[in-house]
């Protein structure tokens, strides 16, 4: 399965805010998006995930299954966590899970022999939230609703996963957790596109910078070898 | 299929444990009610000709409370976002949105609207048929308003707007609806022929609104 | 041992262990001296046996009212005095006089029926009742929607002051206007027009029923107390939680 992108301009609120973007992303590859803020990162993330329409190029993705989109194969994580207050922890995810759970998740996308889905209380154990699955999400702090967010991407198996600031509001040691379980999904063959400020310690992850030097264009800079924090 | 079940279950769930849950409706229907004597005086007979018009417009306007959260509260914490990631047609999840609406905020009124009707001094067969055609009624209201809450849906205070938008839609619903439950108790009018009218209005509703709400929602979303 | 003792909401729910039992005992026993005076009594020349309705309904009526005043004066210690039980209090009553003011429309209505050939009519004195009947709910509702209790509370006292006119509107309602809701007998200058073998079973069954709120309320807010002890420790737990 590969994600490829062909000439991407996005043009929003009467202003260009990229164009000219080229990138793939190939089966246990990641992609980091950098750049200040207002280049565009969270634009491209929701441009791929199909809440936007490019105005110009083309995106596509090869070998996975041609009747669902893009965004049907992908997991967002956005800036905000999805989070229902007035359901419990559990209850939160086993929603999403059977929400977004479809069969075919993993059909034709090339991912690994042990891709079967987690069920909701391991992913709620694997992000460290197991012990208080029966909470009122209203009791949450920021990061451990971010932790209930990331544990949907655990729960429910797509190829594509496509993070928007994921450590933002993590402590560290939730910080190791959400590297663990992405270095897991591009291990099993999954792809991986982040916008991040901070270094996601993925090895060999490519790294695309928006909006550095010509803002009019950028394209992606394979950066070998661990990014450094 | 399971999808669409997991939606709705979330939805009624939601509804039922935020703020006052269920019975805020049908508290706001007791005050409607209420404030009408104040309003046309307490002549009995006077409200008898008018109870079944009145139940219906205090239905009415109950029924568009939480209407305009259907959509924005799941915008505002990202929900929405990820369920146009969701395998389940758009339309389809509206579909279930409307559906969670009217069993949690909407069927408590049609329940409660006879045990109001015996303050408006209605006799059984009033009773009757008004239960009726708002059992049949209200879903239209649910549904036309899901457009509404679609258009709505990115601004923070919609509810006046889909107010405005919404209740001059809903006016067909309304002549029928009265219409038919006047009809049960007297008139030249057999009660079959606004009712079934009634029921058309209903079942075209069913299909409009979820497409026209998902149209409205993916140009709101972009 | 002063209110001001009764402040601990420990020693407040140790107190209400040993009481609530007696209460409860006390309870019983006087609905069952109620109810066999009530049984006792003489039917009335033209209701016949109906008129008895009267020994739920005004009871209920009278407990209704006094539950809003006791939530008065919780919203005066709330408010003014600033009592950390108060709130407990108001919040713990709301449900209680609700059903007392929902009994006393509901008798009434099914008595007034026969009577009056209707079950409603928007006469002031029963206007007033629904009126204090939806305040009751508007204030129940405030608790629920407000998440922290103690802004609820504040909230809930404002409101409960305010609403407190209708209690005098309500007992003046039968002199004030001309009403169908027969007038005062009970509490009259000039004393009662009622018959000792009709007003003993009469008080006798408000005493009953007046136990019987002090229950409820003693148990609904030990009820209460464990509640946010509950959240309390679901907060500690969630923050605790690494």
């Amino acid at each position: 399965m590969r994600l490829t992108a062909v000439e991407l301009a996005c043009h929003r609120g009467g202003r260009d805010v990229f164009s000219g973007v080229s990138f793939t992303v190939g089966p246990g590859e990641a992609l980091t998006v950098t750049g200040r803020n207002g280049a565009g990162k969270s634009s491209l993330l929701r441009l791929v995930a199909g809440f936007l329409r490019p105005t110009a190029g083309s995106l596509s993705l090869d070998g996975g299954d041609p009747e669902l989109s893009v965004a049907e194969q992908a997991h967002y994580l956005g800036h905000q966590d999805a989070v229902k207050p007035s359901l419990s922890v559990g209850e939160n995810l086993q929603f999403w899970a059977a929400f977004l759970g479809g069969s075919s998740a993993g059909v034709g996308s090339g991912l690994g022999a042990g891709s079967g889905a987690l069920k909701v209380p391991d992913a709620l154990a694997v992000m460290g939230l197991r012990d208080i699955s029966a909470l009122p999400a209203a009791y949450l702090s920021a990061g451990q609703r971010r932790r209930l967010s990331i544990a949907r991407l655990i729960a429910v198996k797509r190829p594509l996963w496509l993070l928007d600031e994921p450590t933002s509001t993590l402590d560290t040691t939730a910080q190791d957790r959400l590297t663990e379980v992405m270095r897991s999904h591009l291990t099993d063959g999954g792809l991986i596109l982040a916008a991040t400020h901070a270094p996601l310690e993925l090895a060999g992850a490519q790294e695309l910078r928006l909006g550095d030097l010509d803002p009019k264009s950028a394209s992606a800079v394979p950066v070998g070898g661990e990014v450094l924090s | 299929m399971m999808p669409l079940r997991a939606l709705l279950l979330r939805d009624m769930r939601v509804a039922v444990r935020v703020g006052g849950g269920a019975l805020m409706g049908v508290l706001f229907f007791l005050v409607v009610v209420t404030l009408t004597p104040f309003a046309v005086g307490p002549d009995l007979a006077l409200l008898k000709r008018i109870g079944p018009a009145i139940l219906w417009l205090a239905a009415l306007l109950a029924s568009l409370l939480a209407l305009d959260r259907l959509f924005a509260g799941d915008h505002e914490d990202g929900s929405l976002d990820l369920i146009l990631t969701g395998r389940a047609p758009l339309e389809l999840v509206v579909a279930a949105k409307g559906v969670a609406h009217w069993l949690t905020t909407v069927l408590p009124l049609v329940i409660a609207a006879p045990l109001l009707g015996l303050f408006l001094n209605l006799d059984a067969q009033a009773e009757a048929g008004l239960m009726l055609t708002l059992l049949v009624g209200t879903p239209a209201l649910t549904f036309i308003g899901l457009i509404g809450a679609a258009i709505g849906v990115t601004l923070r205070r919609g509810g006046l707007l889909l107010a405005i938008i919404v209740l001059p839609l809903t006016v067909p619903v309304l002549i029928f609806g009265v219409a038919a439950a006047n009809a049960a108790v007297s008139g030249p009018v057999p009660f079959g022929t606004p009712f079934t009218v009634e029921c058309a209005l209903t079942l075209a509703s069913l299909v409009v609104g979820p497409f026209a709400a998902a149209a409205a929602l993916r140009l709101e979303m972009e | 041992m002063t209110l001001t003792d009764l402040a601990n909401p420990s020693r407040f729910l140790r107190l209400a262990d040993i009481a609530i039992p007696w209460l409860a005992g006390t309870t019983a026993i006087a609905f069952a001296y109620a109810i066999h005076r009530a049984i006792l009594a003489p039917d009335d020349y033209q209701q016949g046996a109906t008129v008895k309705i009267m020994f739920l309904h005004v009871p209920s009526a009278w407990l209704g009212m006094l539950c809003w005043g006791l939530m008065t004066v919780a919203a005066l210690g709330t408010l003014v005095w600033r009592h950390p039980l108060a709130d407990v209090a108001a919040k713990a009553a709301a449900p209680i006089g609700a059903a007392f003011t929902l009994l006393c429309l509901v008798t009434g209505s099914l008595w007034g029926r026969p009577e009056w050939g209707t079950y409603w009519v928007w006469d002031a004195r029963l206007t007033s009742e629904l009126i204090l009947f939806l305040l009751y709910l508007g204030v129940i509702a405030l608790w629920r929607t407000v998440e922290d209790p103690l802004r609820a509370a504040r909230a809930v006292a404002i409101i409960t002051l305010v609403g407190a006119i209708d209690l005098p509107i309500i007992k003046f309602s039968v002199d004030w206007w001309n009403t169908l809701h027969q007038g005062s007998s009970v509490f009259r200058l000039g004393g009662s027009t009622i018959d000792p073998t009709i007003l003993v079973p009469l008080f006798a069954m408000t005493l009953a029923f007046t136990l019987l709120f002090a229950t409820l309320l003693l148990a609904a807010m030990r009820n209460e107390i464990l509640r946010r002890r509950v959240r309390t420790l679901h907060l500690t737990k969630a923050s605790a939680a690494s």
